[in-house]
């Protein structure tokens, strides 16, 4: 599994990466990824994401997390100001078989948890051995 | 230029203190004397965005996966937040971990707001894994209006 694109961590305001395409700043989200026999699992940190404003992608082996936070600070100045906000967006090439039809997600409390079933061929099968 | 602008020095003078309070929470942490049990997570942890308006003083955190019941808000001396919480350790017996970036474990965190507020007065909400603590500002600091007569 490679990472194709790892762009600001949220460390602090400092190493948000600007992105002119988009016109604004963009953070790498943290990510948790496991893998069991059956599948790809990925817990992803996406504060301030609604379910309605997260683009997920799966295309050509690539997982895509796109996730949109809408502005949430008045007009002023900052007493303290430690992080910035802006969307997340991070890309995962996947080199596991996955099963693109049976991926499923869910996003709650801000973090999205991603399910990559394995494809039936590549799982590890057990192989019975027989004793006399 | 303008009449309203902070006056400055203060406000370097109340990130200075932030600052040497963060330091000294550190320091301690790192010779083991600090608060009982050891945080996993560093002192610093939640960073912590802190702006105000007339009435109130508004503090925000990211702690997505959290639930408002797993965090304990304190406001102190008027002026001292706490936020105190546990991200809990995710739940694995089997599989093997590619990549561990979310922090976990218990984090406190504590700093000096810049102007005193009511304790009787807090609400905090968490939506979407960000936490927002409303603060309305004491009686005595809040900018009177003064009412200008016109003839």
């Amino acid at each position: 599994m490679a990472e194709v694109n790892a762009l600001a961590h949220k460390e602090s305001k400092e190493v948000a990466t600007p992105e002119t395409t988009w016109g604004g700043t963009y953070y790498a989200p943290r990510v948790d990824i496991l893998e069991t026999d059956e599948e790809l699992t990925f817990y992803c940190d996406l504060p301030g994401v609604r379910p309605e404003d997260l683009d997920l992608r799966f295309e050509k082996d690539e997982l895509v997390i796109h996730g949109k936070v809408r502005p949430r600070y008045p007009e002023g100045k900052f007493w303290l100001e430690e992080y910035g906000t802006g969307d997340f967006y991070r890309a995962f090439t996947i080199y596991e078989e996955v099963d693109p039809d049976r991926i499923s997600a869910e996003l709650k409390r801000g973090v999205l948890v991603i399910h990559l079933p394995k494809r039936e061929e590549v799982k590890p099968k057990r192989i019975a051995i027989r004793a006399e | 230029m303008t009449m309203l602008a902070r006056w400055e020095p203060f406000e370097k003078l109340w990130r200075e203190m932030n600052r040497f309070q963060r330091e000294m929470d550190r320091m301690f942490e790192r010779f083991g004397v600090g608060l009982g049990a050891r945080p996993l997570l560093s002192v610093g942890y939640p960073a912590v965005n802190v702006w105000e308006d007339d009435e109130y003083v508004y503090a925000e955190a990211e702690l997505p996966g959290l639930n408002l019941e797993d965090l304990e808000i304190y406001v102190t001396g008027g002026d001292q937040l706490t936020i105190k919480g546990n991200r809990p350790a995710p739940a694995t017996d089997k599989g093997v971990w590619h990549r561990q970036e979310r922090p976990f474990g218990a984090f406190q965190r504590s700093l000096t707001l810049p102007v005193p507020v009511d304790p009787e007065k807090v609400e905090a909400r968490l939506e979407h894994g960000v936490l927002t603590i409303k603060m309305a500002k004491s009686q005595e600091v809040k900018p009177r209006r003064i009412p200008v007569k016109t003839d």
